[in-house]
């Protein structure tokens, strides 16, 4: 444990957060010391969050203390906390896409040092300043919209640095980055740290900057539950800590050896974004899909589902072509898609929870142009009722809901049209733990049915726990196809990787 | 500056209305050779000053992310009541003084604006809808809705001032005036507003991101509220000139104008999502409008169609970026 | 099914504005009781309003799906003025009665027709080419405008056959002919809007567009549908301003943007989309109609009026402001929750 009393740039004591009744952050310590490489770990719900913005000032504290360099401040803000020398570079970077590199570098050391005219050329020079720290080389006039993500998130780095930040948290830093930049943004941490700059990591998946940190800290439920030094960890000891469980899960059933082929995939191709997609799906199989962020997983699954138009190939469902880049057909034919983002391309968060299951059914509950309500709304009922949505009111907003209970109602907006084909897109992202067994169990469960199910995850465990097979994508390119009894999750991340 | 960025929006606006203008240029002169003329130019220039200096205030509201159709209601408002204002209490009251108390007024008014929607957070076009009948209608019934044809004889000295005046070899009479600096000025405070100050920065920031411009700690209500009273402003000189050069305060005029200002300033670039417009481009914009009120009937157009004419324009030229870019995010997702 | 937005019916803007439509009924009556409540008034009242009413509906219609609708009134100027072209090229006053009824009918279905055209051509606008629903309808405004100023040089046109004055002036079973008609759009639009599939449609796209592209609604398809009833009903206020005036003139009507806009937000029609009843545009159009129509016996002048819609359209939108910001808030504060 590093010592709380001393020398610490940042020192929590017992700061808790409580939000209308629910406790997100709850009695946590946490200290970060000049030039330290901190891991910040848990999962979705577990207070990492807002641990980070009441450190940036974002939101504030219920109670406990917050020591700054020493300095106890009682209530934190942006302008405070950034003076003070923390910067947080959110998962979105939070940059102008419309402006230079080298305005969005300076803009906020303009800003505090109160200046009223812009000067471009020492705009360009703190730019360059922060670049040349860092050792990287992105053109100062090009507009940020115009750069690629690893850049935007340089150029939020630098943004920090021309601030004099102390402290540079990164919210899930690594998950758009490629292997190669994951890579040469070790080594600029590195540089950092021997800069005497401080970094946090806030993430749930840490194997990518394990090796750079000095200390983990483990979040669960609004509490800290383990504080150490980066060596005492391993992979397995960190997810027993998130999770609070060592997870045994299931087994995925295994596939009838008389499993009909359900749907084929060939040669598709869009260009930049897909080359030669080649799989089949039988019935009753669960398939996974997996790569980095940017790997062409999601743009395969919206091509399947029409959401885009590939330029070639074929989709055979039951033996029946389907057209490319109609949604509307494709959903016809017997396929589901369950997107990533529940929350802006799922759901319509202030509609009723049964409006969001019906919207699937609307046309087949139509007779001579009008709805049949009653029959649309118990059939949407019976859904929610089978997959278990917690709700005492099915007219409430679906923006009530538990994320897990939100992601059964995703679902069951196409179980309702009995599908052949379900795609689903991260189905256990922002789900606590406990739902996301019973989500695993319900896939199974409709895999058992006959459904063929592709299934969309970075989770390793989550992916063996519930698919026969999975397939590895990289820059738009299936490159490798693993049973999953053949493996386990070290070797799977070590394919993934490689 | 903008090479990095090739097929980028608005240099494609910029030189698509460029390229217009001077196809209409020469079909206009081949048609009708008086057309090239120093006339010509000096009559557009003219008709340009007063929509020229409302396009720079729309331009500035486009860039932050709102839109603004209360800036001819402010417009007629500060020239009617500032025309009122010199004629009951100095009646020889200098120029200067009365488009002094018409900025004054507009800047008011404009600060209203701000108020409901940097103080409440309102949307921009139905604020400014609402605005614009509270100010005219306050205008109007309170204040006057009698056509002033007897102005301060000051103001008539002012829209008589030249910068230069003469006849043609040809035999056709030109003239520019003077308020024709006060387009050039308010071009050149707008942009060193916009490029050169903080402020000016920030209206780009808040129209490229509202978010990150919080995160970072741009006052952006504070900014968002110069800019409506900037915009009232611009409107209130815009009006104060428009009166003066058509010699008459007329509370029923300008009414109208906005959706062609508008028009002028998305044709020249500026998007409605806010972040992006340039100076150069609003003033190409607003050239072809101009010129498209003034002139279609040289190349051929009935002078009737000229409202289609710039229905077509606006549709044409955002209809095709906004094409583009829905067709560029397809192939890329 | 009930959307329940509002859980709480004392909090729905439907609630607030049946206040204000009692109260402002209430304050005129007190106010001038003999001449307001006098039959004759009301009457004048039934006949005024629809034209507005209609052109309400066109924009409530197109605000549900978070888009806004700035040709309503520039097309129902141009199909008005197409109709009055037909009717005054091959009618005429002095025809036999079947004959003018028969153009009649004849130029009332050529305007709705155009009506769908032009709407069909805002919805291609917007929904193929992705314009932002300002824009398109902007430009198409002034392009419909313009074609009916080019058409009759901007002057009106008149000297129709006397059957065309039935549309706007009579009454059926003693009720307005013009009401009759708003009424039943009214109901024709509630109807379409909670019973069918495509009402329903409209709803959720504009709470969350991008979740009814991912949920295989045919947005293009909808898009287009909504624009074309807005440009339908458009054409049907048209026809109604037509007969009232008993000519047809590009400029009519010009203030009735404002107010159709005005209506639709005062009626608690969400402008970001996603939430709006019928029942509520009804509300405010009768409470800007007694309220006019009271301003009208108390002498207030157009003006003042004018200035009243507009503070009463920014106190209502301080006042629903408050929920939506509340909802667009709560629609996007638990996406990274953790």
């Amino acid at each position: 444990m590093v010592s709380k009393t001393t020398g610490a740039f940042i020192d929590m004591q017992q700061v808790t957060k409580r939000y209308a009744g629910v406790v997100a952050l709850d009695d946590v310590d946490f200290t970060v010391m000049p030039g330290e490489i901190v891991c910040l770990a848990g999962e979705n719900g577990s207070g990492k969050s807002t641990l980070i913005k009441i450190l940036a000032g974002i939101e504030h504290a219920s109670a406990g203390e917050i020591y700054i360099n020493g300095i106890s401040h009682k209530k934190l803000n942006p302008r405070v906390s950034s003076a003070a020398g923390v910067m947080v570079i959110f998962q979105d970077f939070s940059l102008f896409p419309n402006l230079s590199v080298a305005e969005n570098i300076s803009f906020s050391t303009q800003l505090r040092e109160q200046r009223r005219i812009f000067n471009s050329t020492y705009a360009k020079n703190l730019a360059r300043k922060a670049l040349e720290r860092i050792d990287v080389d992105i053109p100062l006039d090009a507009p940020v919209e115009s750069l690629p993500v690893a850049h935007k998130q340089l150029v939020g780095i630098c943004r920090a640095l021309a601030c004099d930040a102390r402290l540079i948290i990164m919210d899930e830093p690594t998950t758009a980055l490629t292997e190669r930049e994951v890579r040469s943004l070790l080594d600029i941490i590195r540089r950092l740290k021997s800069d005497g700059v401080a970094v946090v990591f806030v993430s749930h998946k840490l194997a990518e900057v394990m090796e750079v940190s000095d200390r983990v800290v483990v979040l669960r439920n609004g509490k800290k539950v383990a504080d150490g030094p980066a060596s005492d960890f391993d992979a397995a000891s960190l997810t027993r800590h998130m999770t609070g469980r060592d997870v045994i899960e299931a087994q995925p059933s295994p596939l009838a050896a008389d499993a009909k082929e359900l749907l084929v995939v060939k040669n598709l191709n869009k260009t930049g974004v897909l080359t030669n997609i080649n799989f089949n799906l039988k019935a009753g199989e669960v398939l996974g899909l997996t790569g980095l962020l940017g790997s062409g997983r999601t743009s395969l699954a919206k091509a399947m589902f029409g959401l885009t138009k590939a330029d070639s190939g074929t989709l055979t469902l039951d033996s029946k072509k389907i057209a490319l880049g109609d949604p509307v057909a494709t959903a016809h034919a017997g396929i589901g898609y369950v997107p990533e983002d529940r929350l802006t391309e799922g759901l319509f968060l202030t509609q009723s929870i049964v409006r969001n299951v019906a919207i699937g059914r609307l046309d087949r509950h139509q007779k001579n142009g009008f709805l049949n309500i009653n029959n649309l709304i118990s059939e949407a009922t019976d859904w929610l009722k089978r997959l278990k949505v917690k709700t005492s009111n099915i007219e409430a907003p679906v923006k009530s809901l538990s994320g897990g209970n939100q992601q059964r109602v995703s679902l069951a907006r196409w179980l309702a049209r009995s599908p052949k084909v379900l795609i689903l897109n991260g189905p256990s992202v922002g789900v606590d733990v406990g739902s996301k067994a019973e989500i695993h169990d319900l896939i199974r469960d409709l895999a058992q049915s006959g459904i063929g199910i592709i299934m969309i995850s970075d989770d390793l465990p989550e992916l063996l726990a519930t698919c026969q097979r999975i397939l590895v994508m990289r820059s738009g390119e299936i490159v490798d196809e693993i049973d999953s009894k053949s493996t386990n999750e070290e070797q799977l991340s070590h394919r993934l990787a490689s | 500056m903008k090479n990095w960025f090739p097929k980028g929006f608005f240099s494609r606006n910029e030189t698509l209305v460029a390229v217009v203008i001077i196809g209409f240029c020469i079909i206009a002169t081949i048609s009708d050779p008086l057309f090239f003329s120093v006339t010509t130019l000096s009559d557009l220039l003219r008709a340009s000053i007063v929509m020229g200096i409302l396009a720079v205030a729309v331009m500035l509201v486009l860039v932050s992310g709102g839109i603004d159709v209360s800036f001819t209601a402010i417009a007629v408002f500060a020239m009617y009541s500032s025309t009122l204002i010199a004629l009951s209490i100095w009646p020889e009251m200098p120029w200067y003084i009365i488009f002094a108390i018409s900025i004054s007024i507009g800047a008011a008014l404009g600060a209203i604006n701000g108020i409901l929607i940097a103080g409440f957070g309102l949307p921009t076009l139905i604020v400014t809808l609402g605005t614009l009948s509270i100010f005219r209608g306050f205008l109007l019934t309170f204040i006057g809705s009698e056509r002033i044809s007897a102005l301060p004889p000051e103001m008539r000295e002012f829209s008589r001032m030249m910068i230069a005046r003469g006849t043609t070899e040809s035999g056709n009479f030109y003239s520019l005036p003077w308020a024709f600096a006060a387009l050039i000025l308010v071009i050149a405070l707008t942009w060193f507003i916009l490029q050169k100050t903080m402020l000016g920065r920030a209206i780009f920031a808040i129209g490229g991101s509202h978010e990150s411009a919080r995160r970072i700690g741009i006052n952006v209500k504070a900014t968002q509220f110069f800019i409506y009273v900037y915009v009232g402003m611009l409107a209130g000189l815009a009006g104060i000139i428009f009166g003066s050069m058509g010699r008459m305060a007329d509370p029923f005029s300008l009414v109208g104008w906005e959706l062609s200002v508008i028009a002028a300033v998305v044709l020249g670039g500026a998007r409605l999502i806010g972040g992006y417009g340039t100076l150069t481009g609003t003033l190409l914009g607003v050239a072809l409008i101009v010129l498209v009120q003034n002139s279609l009937i040289v190349i051929g157009i009935p002078s009737t169609w000229q409202s289609v004419t710039i229905g077509v324009l606006i549709l044409v030229g955002t209809g095709l970026p906004a094409y583009q870019a829905k067709r560029a995010a397809a192939k890329s997702a | 099914m009930k959307n329940h937005n509002n859980s709480n019916i004392l909090e729905s803007p439907e609630f607030r504005m049946a206040i204000i439509a009692i109260s402002v009924f209430v304050l005129m009556s007190l106010l001038s009781p003999e001449r307001f409540l006098s039959s004759q008034n009301i009457i004048s009242m039934a006949f005024q309003f629809p034209e507005f009413a209609i052109l309400a509906l066109a924009m409530t219609i197109v605000m549900l799906t978070g888009g806004i609708d700035l040709s309503v009134v520039g097309i129902s100027n141009f199909t008005a003025v197409v109709a009055a072209i037909i009717l005054t090229q091959f009618a005429s006053p002095d025809m036999s009665l079947q004959a003018s009824i028969l153009w009649y009918g004849g130029a009332i279905f050529a305007a709705l027709i155009l009506g769908a055209v032009c709407g069909y051509t805002n919805g291609i606008l917007v929904a193929y080419l992705g314009l932002p629903p300002i824009l398109a309808t902007l430009g198409s405004g002034l392009v419909f405008t313009g074609f009916a100023v080019a058409l009759t040089g901007g002057s009106a046109v008149m000297g129709f056959p006397e059957v065309v004055a039935w549309l706007g002036n009579e009454r059926l079973l003693g009720i307005p002919v013009p009401l009759i008609i708003f009424i039943v759009l009214a109901f024709g639009l509630h109807i379409l809007l909670s019973r069918t599939s495509f009402g329903l449609k409209i709803t959720m796209y504009g709470a969350n567009p991008l979740a009814a592209f991912f949920a295989a609604i045919d947005i293009n398809r909808m898009l287009i549908k909504v624009y074309v009833v807005s440009g339908m009903l458009s054409a049907i206020a048209g026809l109604v301003i037509m007969s009232r005036a008993n000519s047809a003139k590009a400029d009519y009507g010009s203030s009735y943007l404002l107010l159709a806009i005005l209506i639709a937000v005062l009626g608690g029609v969400n402008p970001y989309g996603g939430y709006g009843k019928i029942i509520g545009v009804v509300l405010a159009v009768l409470s800007m109609q007694f309220l006019s129509s009271g301003l009208n016996m108390l002498q207030v002048s157009n003006f003042a009026r004018e200035l009243i819609w507009g503070s009463l359209l920014i106190i209502v939108m301080i006042i629903n402001s408050t929920n939506w910001i509340k909802q667009k808030k709560n629609a996007i504060k638990p996406i990274k929750s953790s």
